[in-house]
């Protein structure tokens, strides 16, 4: 029995459509060293705390190429059912998860 | 002046003893990962001091450690793939290799002769001599379907007979390697075992080992005294038909909370300790806790039991008795509560307060903390009373 980790797109786009229109806005910089702590730590449990990837995939830009913001931002805020990526929602807003996809995409060592 | 001379002094007898090895036993001292810097500390508990802080380890997140039969060397898994020997009684790295890409802690062998490390990446087990390091065996996992990676392995422990059983997170699999013949390693392959095996443990005599399982209800019990008759799944029934909660850290199957014949354990996407009958393996109870519990350990007398939690309720400690099972203590000692290692009689545990930078002691009759250490960003604290357990 193999089970398939395949993401489940349709969702995804879905979710995404739901996230359009949100505007890059202003994350303070306390905040940010916040949000970048968790990634860190708490991200770093499953990624591991260089984002090389551990149980979970390396959150690394070449990964990311592909994906557009607004996507990553949604498997942040939402998860990626069918995987064990657990939604931020309740700690993260939409414009934070915009920002933290945006330097996951740039490619930062938090 | 007198003062600075103090301080150059000082200063000097502080070179000297990074220089000079200690001439003692090891049987009171531990050490703890400082993840964030890529070191450790060597700790003594009896009179709760560091002894050496040690640099230069690498990537320490997720970071393990097992020890030499002789409890002088600790050999420290890294995330990087970093293996490293550390002589804990002269502060030094003996000798450190990149052994993986990304690797996910490792054991000894029965008779301490070999170390076997897991890795993600590439996914299998990789096999060394504890006296140099040198490569002894090679084990990859099963590819997964694209042809280019192999399954993660999980939950590797060593196991009576000069064995060690591994198991493959990405195609559920068991397996048990026999080292007996370091050159020809003997494969017995277990599969269809459940869904996304994510750790396992085996019990302190060596006998059973059981899989935690993320991708389904139950875990994966192997008894390697009848390895023919293969794993079962036990307390399949469990939690069917309820909605899991979202998972922001994997619980951690390390050791065996054990109490007469019923085991603690902790129960995924539920905020529940999960206490099974070892006699049949059936349920026994589900004790509502603070959150989704990460370690559940025992106190070595096994009155007790202390859990602590994945984010967002990382900051919480509780304690059980195992009698009553009920909760006798909750309280909060910092962000970040991270690990639990008791010492090797019980009567202190040691937790380490990533968010504080520091490691608290508790006295575990009066549940009151006794001790602080400091330590930067501490994880995994490993004394060496793991030399001599099975599985640890």
């Amino acid at each position: 029995m193999r089970l398939k980790l395949t993401v489940p797109n349709l969702l995804l786009t879905a979710l995404t459509v739901a996230l359009a229109g949100v505007a890059n806005a202003d994350i303070d910089p306390e905040r940010q060293a916040e949000l970048l702590y968790l990634l860190k730590h708490d991200c770093g449990s499953c990624h591991g705390m260089r984002l090389e990837g551990g149980l979970g995939p390396a959150l690394k830009p070449e990964r990311f190429r592909q994906w557009d913001t607004k996507t990553l931002a949604a498997a942040i805020l939402y998860g990626r059912p069918g995987t064990p990526m657990p939604p931020w929602q309740p700690f993260i807003t939409e414009p934070e998860a915009y920002w933290l996809a945006g330097q996951l995409k740039k490619g930062i060592r938090p | 002046m007198i003062r600075p001379l103090l301080v150059l002094l000082l200063f000097l007898s502080s070179l000297t003893a990074a220089a000079e090895c200690l001439t003692r036993g090891t049987g009171d001292l531990g050490i703890v990962i400082e993840r964030a810097s890529g070191s450790i500390k060597v700790l003594d508990t009896t009179r709760h001091e560091v002894l050496f802080h040690i640099e230069e380890l690498g990537d320490l997140s997720h970071a393990s450690a097992v020890y030499s039969r002789d409890g002088r060397y600790a050999f420290i898994f890294g995330r990087d793939g970093g293996l490293s020997k550390v002589d804990i009684l002269c502060g030094t790295i003996v000798k450190r290799l990149v052994q993986g890409g990304n690797s996910i802690g490792g054991a000894i062998s029965q008779d301490g002769s070999l170390v076997a490390v897991s890795n993600y990446e590439p996914g299998g087990v990789k096999i060394f001599s504890s006296e140099d390091l040198s490569p002894v065996a090679e084990i990859p996992a099963t590819p997964l379907e694209d042809g280019e990676k192999r399954s993660k392995t999980v939950g590797l422990v060593d196991a009576p007979g000069q064995r060690f059983a591994v198991s493959l997170y990405d195609t559920g699999e068991s397996w048990v390697i026999d080292m007996q013949d370091p050159k020809a390693p003997a494969i017995r392959r277990f599969t269809d075992i459940g869904r996304l095996p994510y750790d396992a443990l085996i019990t302190p005599d060596g006998r059973y080992y059981i899989t935690g399982l993320f991708g389904q209800d139950g875990l994966s019990l192997l008894d390697l005294w009848y390895p023919e008759k293969g794993p079962r799944l036990i307390l399949e029934n469990y939690g069917k038909g309820e909605e899991k909660l979202p998972v922001y850290k994997m619980p951690h199957l390390e050791g065996w909370a054990i109490a007469g014949h019923r085991a603690f354990l902790p129960a995924v996407g539920r905020h529940e300790v999960l206490v099974v009958d070892m006699s049949d393996w059936s349920q026994v109870a589900r004790i509502p806790v603070h959150g989704q519990p990460v370690f559940v350990m025992a106190r070595p007398d096994g009155r007790q039991v202390w859990v602590n939690y994945a984010f967002p309720d990382n900051d919480t400690i509780q304690v059980i008795d195992t009698e009553s099972m009920q909760i006798v203590k909750t309280f909060q000692p910092g962000k970040g509560a991270l690990h639990m290692e008791f010492t090797p009689r019980g009567e202190e545990v040691w937790i380490s307060i990533r968010d504080k930078d520091e490691i608290q002691v508790y006295d575990t009759r009066t549940l009151e903390q006794t001790h602080s250490l400091p330590a930067e960003k501490p994880s995994g604290i490993f004394f060496t009373s793991r030399a001599h357990q099975t599985g640890l």
